[in-house]
């Protein structure tokens, strides 16, 4: 089926000559699932009936206190400045944005009345502007109405540098803001935007009152008394907030679904490791919910068998790879190692690198490693689905490694390594202080020797390995060594940031203080010119195919190579009804999470 | 005396301006950055990271860091937390009362225990009360509490489940459904450390009543024909008390300085798990105002043990 039949069959629907059940049926006798058939129909314009979020209670409160731990603590409160997930999931009690991002990555309004659509009339067809429609009658938790002004606002406190918000890159984008009226607002983009649902919408898209926050914009945000005493929309009002400790909240009677939410208190309770964490739910039950489960498969079965609760997981976009270096780490050029000016004697050889890629047990990583927690898998962009290449594989055979390295004339020397042209097959391997990494890079070696090549293993502590300190050496970004192995986020379920991490202007060096996100520093013209594409295009189907095409791109060079897609383990009390999506915070509907009577 | 305090105080305050400078030099130099997580989030620019680094004056040299710094904590300013961005008294305040309610009766638990062990063992050592109570007091100082207190989760809260292992400030009690609550939560975490600190004081007290229970003086008392209660209590434990009293006045500021470990554990809102966390944050200004106050109650806390010492002792004279 090409996209010609495609486009003809969804516009069969749109005139309502072939049902939309027909459509994604026969949409899955192609091969496709369920969920992209629907995603193919909704970018066409056409509404489809998202899962509804499961809620059984008909009246709000009456759920009594609900639990929650969190195992690293809140330290703010204010979405603008929640640098870490921990912070993000604890302004949700209390703050929301227009919309959210559900399981497969399709938005849910939430403040907003409607999804804007090409249909409804909030999309402009050249892609300039976005017009959202808000929901009426939502109160601030001071009984004051939320109207434009409050969404202007936020776009003018973030976008200003002399705030600082961490949430500016989201509102940066938006060029101008235009109030039609009081429920209706119109974001003005400088470039046609395809992916508009960044700003108000998700954890950086959390809206703060005007009437609260006028008067702290710029340099003196962190002097409003509302940082630490939020006043939202949200479900829950605040009662109290010790920084890395605990964070309260109490129903907010006037919420604007009428129903919900149905516990009358909540906490969040910070601190701690997670095994412990998982201990107080799984084992004990003294929580309800317990987030960012980072723990060993291993460990949770057993926990789990204490009986007082599930792990349940979600799918992410998050991939742990094996970038090797493009340039070399140990020859310096201009006072810079690993200059873009280099290349790696090794890794230069396209062969080398293809025996690389057949040396890592991907299925045995996820089976003793990662177990329900990771998915063995071939590519970078893995989700949401419809942006998945269903053109890779993946195979382990040091057999074949072997057939390979051999043939590109790599000779075993007398101590078992094998050398070419008097260099060494001979890699320093690195990656953060953290059980499972550790264990994974273990599985490489040894398959590594079984081929012949030496692998020299380096471990960093994660906060070393992870800081953007220009002049420590051991940072990933500077990369200074052979391979590394980490994880990536995918914080939204629209890869355009995500995938700009391979594009040649975001390599990074010293000119820009390695704060470029191409660690690898792969270049490629194609793929430059593919995600350029990929920016502007406004067709949903083919900028889903240029998607597919810059992941197979770099996937297919073999400098990238992916290793374990990464699902996200939450710990839930049993009885608990919680709706989460890989694609926004956990805590991102819970307004919806009752107990099941 | 007044001259003596005087003078202690004056050596004091270059020793504080010493301390705080390699502090201050030490966490500046150590490798990194309170704004890391960002770098790993794709969605903040970099130009935000380096807009933070530049408001919070992270890239000025050391010393123009140091002397701003200092200048403000001579005006009372201690400077706001880059995680929180909450002032760092505020947060110190917040921590100290369940930092003192938790340490300081452990330690009242620690002298409870080991006063009475150590003088009855010192009474009659190498007898059998002797020998258990210091093979229990090598236990106790050989078992490090992050041992005990999972032991002690795993027992009272897992299996027997009759303890909670996660402490909560905020209990939503009232009355004394509130005082059982919070001595409840309080046992396992106040035992931990009590028992810890009661084996090395019981040392301390046994090896202090041993010395002085041999002198002349203590046999004439009994020679006299004195109750030995008396002997004792009026003749033994005060004299051997002494560099007791010492050593518990040099353990007190570790009562304000909370206890890293065991709060961690049982996830304590103290101050030791305030200094964790921002260590593990990078969090300058907060570690840099909890170690340095720290220090303070080192110093603070030696002149008193000095003072004492002459005090209870007064063979000892202030020059």
């Amino acid at each position: 089926m090409n996209e010609r039949d495609l486009r003809n069959q969804i516009a069969d629907v749109k005139a309502g000559r072939l049902s939309r059940r027909d459509f994604v049926q026969r949409m899955i006798a192609v091969g496709l699932t369920a969920p992209m058939a629907g995603a193919m129909l909704s970018y066409s314009g056409i509404a489809v009936a998202a899962d509804a979020i499961p809620y059984k209670p008909t009246k709000a409160g009456g759920g009594g206190p609900l639990k929650l731990l969190l195992w690293q603590a809140p330290t703010l409160l204010n979405p603008h400045f929640a640098i870490g997930t921990k912070d993000q999931e604890a302004c949700r009690l209390f703050y929301e944005p227009l919309a959210g991002w559900d399981k497969d990555g399709n938005l849910i309004p939430i403040l907003a009345a409607e999804i804007p659509s090409k249909e409804n009339g909030g999309l402009a067809a050249d892609g300039l502007s976005v017009t959202w429609k808000l929901k009426p009658g939502v109160k601030w938790h001071d009984g004051k109405p939320f109207t434009a002004d409050d969404v202007i606002f936020n776009w003018e406190y973030a976008n200003n540098p002399e705030t600082s918000a961490v949430s500016i890159g989201s509102y940066k984008n938006i060029k101008a803001m235009e109030k039609i009226d009081d429920l209706t607002v119109k974001l003005i983009f400088p470039q046609p935007t395809p992916f508009w649902a960044d700003g108000f919408v998700a954890s950086f898209g959390c809206i703060i009152p005007k009437h609260h926050f006028a008067d702290y914009i710029g340099a003196k945000s962190r002097e409003a008394p509302a940082n630490l005493k939020p006043v939202g929309t949200g479900p829950y009002m605040f009662v109290d907030f010790k920084p890395g400790d605990t964070v309260a909240g109490k129903r907010f009677p006037d919420y604007h679904v009428a129903t919900q939410p149905y516990f009358d208190t909540v906490e969040i309770k910070g601190g701690g490791d997670a095994v412990s964490a998982a201990r107080a739910v799984l084992q004990t039950g003294e929580y309800d919910y317990a987030y960012n489960l980072q723990v060993e498969d291993e460990i949770l079965v057993k926990l789990e068998a204490g009986g007082q609760g599930k792990a349940d997981l979600t799918l992410t976009g998050h991939i742990e790879y094996i970038g090797l270096n493009v340039t070399d780490p140990n020859t310096e050029v201009d006072g810079e190692r690993a200059s873009l000016k280099t290349k790696h004697p090794l890794f230069s050889d396209p062969e080398v690198r293809k025996a690389l890629n057949l040396l890592i047990d991907r299925a045995s990583v996820q089976k003793f490693i990662y177990g329900r927690a990771g998915v063995a898998t071939p590519n970078f962009l893995n989700n949401p689905e419809r942006f998945r290449s269903k053109n890779n594989a993946f195979e382990f055979s040091i057999e074949k490694a072997n057939q390979i390295l051999d043939a590109a004339g790599w000779k075993k020397g007398s101590s078992g390594i094998r050398e070419k042209d008097g260099k060494q097959l001979k890699f320093v391997f690195q990656t953060s202080i953290n059980g499972p990494r550790q264990k994974n890079q273990a599985i490489i070696k040894q398959a590594c020797q079984k081929a012949g090549i030496d692998v020299e293993l380096k471990s960093v502590v994660a906060s070393v390995f992870f800081s953007s300190d220009v002049a420590n050496p051991d940072t990933y970004s500077h990369f200074y060594c052979d391979m590394q192995m980490y994880q990536t986020t995918m914080p939204q379920a629209d890869p355009q940031f995500f995938m700009n991490q391979f594009t040649s202007w975001e390599c990074a060096t010293k000119e820009n203080k390695w704060q470029g996100r191409n660690v690898c520093r792969w270049q490629n013209k194609e793929y430059d010119e593919t995600y350029k594409l990929a920016q502007s295009e406004l067709d949903p189907v083919k900028r889903a195919a240029h998607f597919v095409k810059l992941n197979d791109l770099v996937v297919r060079d073999n400098y990238v190579l992916p290793e374990i897609n990464r699902l996200n383990v939450i710990g839930v009390k049993n009885g608990m009804v919680l709706y989460k999506s890989g694609w926004d915070n956990d805590l991102a509907f819970i307004a919806t999470w009752h107990r099941a009577s | 005396m007044g001259n003596y305090l005087l003078r202690r105080l004056i050596v004091a305050l270059p020793s504080l301006l010493g301390i705080s400078l390699i502090l201050f030099v030490l966490l500046a130099l150590a490798p990194g950055d309170p704004f890391g997580e960002l770098a790993s989030n794709p969605n903040v620019p970099p130009e935000v990271r380096e807009a933070l680094r530049i408001k919070f004056g992270m890239n000025d040299p050391v010393l123009v860091r140091y002397v701003r710094w200092l200048v403000a904590m001579f005006q009372g300013d201690w400077g706001f937390s880059f995680a929180s961005r909450v002032n760092v008294d505020t947060l110190i305040l917040q921590r100290i009362p369940t930092t003192l309610y938790v340490v300081g009766t452990a330690q009242i638990l620690a002298l409870a225990v080991a006063l009475p062990v150590g003088v009855l063992a010192a009474r009659r050592p190498y007898s059998i009360f002797d020998q258990i109570a210091n093979t229990f007091a090598f236990i106790g100082f050989s078992l490090p509490t992050f041992f005990t207190g999972l032991l002690l989760i795993l027992i009272f809260s897992v299996n027997l489940g009759w303890l909670p292992f996660v402490y909560r400030a905020d209990l939503q009690a009232t009355g004394w459904q509130w005082w059982w609550e919070s001595i409840k939560q309080a046992i396992m975490p106040i035992t931990v450390l009590g028992l810890y600190q009661a084996a090395s004081y019981t040392r301390y007290v046994r090896s202090a009543v041993l010395d002085v229970i041999k002198l002349d003086y203590v046999t004439t008392a009994r020679s006299k024909g004195l109750d030995e209660r008396k002997v004792i209590v009026k003749h033994v434990v005060r004299n051997a008390l002494i560099p007791v009293v010492t050593l518990v006045a040099l353990q007190m500021p570790t009562v304000f300085g909370g206890a890293i470990v065991t709060e961690q554990i049982f996830r304590i809102p103290g101050i030791g798990s305030l200094l964790i966390s921002a260590i593990l944050a990078n969090d300058t200004p907060v570690i840099m105002a909890v170690t340095f106050v720290f220090a303070c109650l080192v110093v603070l806390f030696n002149l008193i043990a000095d003072i004492l010492y002459g005090w209870l002792d007064p063979r000892i004279s202030f020059r």
